[in-house]
């Protein structure tokens, strides 16, 4: 029982934690442009005149 | 905010990102590879043409977005979080139903069914909304669709779990109502991630084409205007390769004209002084200044959009299949839940007791794979569809296509490329360093038969040859020297039967380059393909009877020749009436009340915004096997919703009569839901492996 009292708590704060961090990256745009984070992991950044964040 | 028509991969999207972050003044570009734009934040001193010059310099043609065009809010955003709270409910709950069905007793269990129920109600009231909300806008209308069965089991079956929560009872069903609702909201977030990916394909296509004119002011400044600004008495000049965006007459040049997208003629007429033109008309030759007489809603182009929208009604009232399949299911499932809770109480069972089997029924055929039957095999296939260049507008459109046995074939820019296309035999012709020499001078300029030569060297494996002092000269042709010789690419100086360009090399004799609009590569192979579906395809064009009789020779086709937008809509309705169901392919705007009033209708992605908004599928591919292509996907996509149906309704046959005499617990209808789910969605994923096109008659 006192494992279930320590266990039960920390899956659901975990599963909280993933909830908000969807809810997050929501809310931030993460998923307006999937093609283009598709894409981007291609381009080279360190390449001189690089491109500005 | 510029869009970017042309932006496809990495390598363009690093390429716009660093040219617009290299200009003084711009502090940051970011790309919207989806929506092909980019937004870029810039100080006071940079203007738009500063950037749309910047993007020219390295390749890309870009236009200001106005703030008309901007995309619809996606349809999927606002499911992803229902999803994401329904899919961590029912992990979070399953885990503890698991407890429970492993033995978990007295105290214990009693936490976990309040934990559940503390879970499970917050969450289903949240993220049930989307059918909540749907189902009671059916009611109103005193109507039934696939949520009212939906609403009805889950609001239920959290009654009954709460009820039991309360009373220490031993069964509760908030697993399967949670997973229930999650595999529900894949379903309809997949259905409209496909109608986003479309809409953005097609909205893509539509900003193409730059609906505006360069209005010069009478000091003689030139203005770029979009077409909604224009008025009538403005003067618009009209470059080569431009179509005119208002109805007016000449007041300065002379020049031909392609009337094709209004009428589907293809020869193009010559127009000088006081000649009169449409909106839509493409100007051939040289650039002329165009009065404007009417724009807007009073041009011709505006009365075919009224008569499009008047056609756009009949295929509203279609009903999709699995609306279709749920007016059948709901009356039957609620009978038959009705059926076991009156006869539990006939044969002496408790109120409680016959409920609890009641809402078993309810819980066990609620329409979790139907619910995916549909939506993932039209994914699937559209998603097949667009790696082969075919873009599906929604899911309804395979449904209708899958049904059509009758085709009717536009032939400017359907049947054919629509465009005037170098005679490949002249091409073959010339020397290598000739033809180096021609490309390096059509590359410069924008002329339509230029381009269309450039094209058709770069293909055939030519590079440029180096130019030196290029000019253009608007209306005659270009002119450069190479290797200190006088070379030019003109048109000629008698006037030749059809579209033809000359090319001079100073000392050397002079070629001929005929251009005619020819048929698209594959036509035969498609059309056999069609006949080979048992869908019998004829011509219905606004050509003159002469040029349809040519390619209806080389077709092998039926064809109606100078057919108008409202014969051709009556041509459609013809048919309807014999009872075929009529696909239309077509391009221009002439087609465009065609397209809408057919029962499904595909448009290449060269055609008019009207066509390209109009037509169901838009295949971006030359090549006229998108056809056949698109006819056998759609069905073996309705094969597959068949087979998925077959297989829920198999399910049901044998999950019922269990849940009906009371045998099905909560762990029972958590395997049995997951299992149906899951081989709906295996079933439906074969419609990802490549297609097996008919063979066509050999030809």
């Amino acid at each position: 029982m006192t494992s279930v009292a320590l266990l039960l708590p920390l899956a659901l704060t975990m599963g909280l934690c993933g909830l908000a961090a969807f809810f997050w990256a929501l809310k931030r745009g993460q998923f307006e442009d999937l093609d283009g984070a598709a894409a981007r992991i291609l381009i080279e950044d360190d390449e001189e005149g690089g491109v500005e964040r | 905010m510029l869009l970017v028509p042309a932006m496809h991969c990495a390598g363009c999207l690093g390429t716009v990102e660093r040219s617009l972050a290299a200009l003084a003044g711009v502090s940051s570009a970011r790309v919207n590879l989806t929506a092909r734009q980019v937004e870029v934040r810039h100080g006071g001193a940079v203007t738009v043409p500063m950037l749309v010059d910047a993007l020219a310099a390295a390749g890309f043609a870009s236009q200001p977005r106005g703030e008309d065009l901007a995309p619809a809010p996606s349809a999927v955003r606002a499911l992803l979080a229902p999803l994401a709270v329904a899919g961590f409910a029912a992990m979070n709950v399953m885990l503890m139903s698991v407890s429970v069905w492993s033995g978990a007793e007295g105290a214990t269990r009693e936490l976990f069914h309040w934990l559940s129920a503390l879970i499970a109600v917050p969450a289903i009231a949240y993220a049930g909304r989307p059918f909540f909300g749907s189902a009671a806008r059916a009611l109103r209308h005193a109507r039934s669709n696939m949520d009212v069965p939906i609403t009805i089991g889950v609001l239920l079956a959290t009654g009954l779990s709460c009820y039991e929560t309360v009373t220490h009872g031993r069964d509760v069903w908030f697993d399967g109502t949670l997973m229930l609702l999650f595999f529900l909201l894949a379903g309809r977030a997949l259905d409209a991630a496909m109608r986003d990916r479309a809409r953005a394909g097609v909205d893509a296509l539509l900003r193409e084409a730059a609906p505006g004119a360069l209005v010069i002011g009478r000091d003689g400044g030139a203005q770029w205007l979009a077409a909604r600004d224009l008025a009538p008495g403005m003067v618009m000049r009209v470059a080569a390769g431009e179509r005119l965006a208002a109805d007016g007459t000449i007041i300065v040049g002379t020049s031909r004209f392609d009337r094709s997208l209004l009428t589907g003629e293809s020869t193009p007429l010559p127009g000088t002084v006081g000649e009169a033109l449409l909106a839509g008309m493409l100007n051939c030759d040289a650039p002329v200044d165009v009065r404007v007489t009417a724009v807007g809603q009073s041009t011709t182009l505006a009365e075919i959009a009224a008569l499009m929208a008047a056609a756009g009604q009949h295929r509203s009232r279609y009903v999709r299949i699995a609306d279709r399949v749920s007016r059948l299911y709901a009356p039957l499932v609620h009978t038959l839940a009705l059926a076991s809770f009156l006869g539990w109480l006939a044969l002496g069972a408790g109120w409680h007791q016959a409920l609890v089997v009641a809402i078993a029924v309810l819980i066990i055929t609620c329409p979790c794979a139907l619910g995916l039957a549909v939506p993932v095999a039209q994914v699937v296939a559209a998603g097949t569809l667009l790696r082969g260049g075919i873009l599906v507008k929604d899911g309804s459109a395979l449904e209708r296509l899958a049904r059509v046995d009758r085709a009717l074939l536009d032939k400017t820019g359907t049947l054919t490329m629509g465009r005037p296309l170098p005679d490949p035999a002249a091409i073959a012709a010339l020397p290598a360093d000739v033809a180096q020499v021609a490309l390096g001078l059509a590359t410069h300029s924008r002329h339509p038969l230029c381009r269309a030569l450039a094209g058709a060297l770069a293909a055939a494996g030519y590079r440029a040859a180096p130019l030196s002092d290029l000019r253009e000269v608007p209306g005659h042709g270009v002119s450069a020297r190479w290797q200190g010789l006088a070379v030019a690419l003109r048109r000629p100086d008698q006037p030749e039967p059809r579209l033809t360009s000359l090319l001079t090399i100073e000392q050397r004799e002079a070629w001929l380059i005929g251009f005619a609009d020819r048929l698209r590569p594959d036509a035969g192979d498609a059309l056999a393909m069609l006949r080979a579906l048992g869908i019998e395809a004829s011509i219905l064009s606004g050509d003159g009877s002469g040029a349809v009789a040519a390619i209806a020779r080389l077709t092998g086709l039926a064809a109606e020749a100078e057919a108008s937008p409202v014969a051709k809509q009556q041509a459609i309705a013809r048919l309807q009436a014999e009872g075929h169901r009529v696909l239309m392919a077509g391009d221009g705007l002439n087609d465009a009340p065609a397209l809408a009033a057919a029962d499904a209708s595909i448009a290449p992605g060269t055609a008019s915004d009207a066509g390209r908004q109009a037509a169901d599928f838009v295949f971006v591919t030359e090549s006229l096997l998108a056809l056949p292509r698109a006819v056998v996907t759609a069905r073996r996509s309705m094969r597959i919703v068949r087979q998925n149906f077959t297989l829920a309704a198999t399910y049901n046959l044998v999950a019922v009569p269990l849940a009906m005499l009371g045998l099905v617990t909560p762990l029972i209808a958590a395997v049995a839901m997951s299992a149906s789910s899951l081989l709906v969605v295996a079933n439906s994923l074969r419609l990802g492996l490549p297609p097996r096109l008919p063979r066509g008659a050999p030809r």
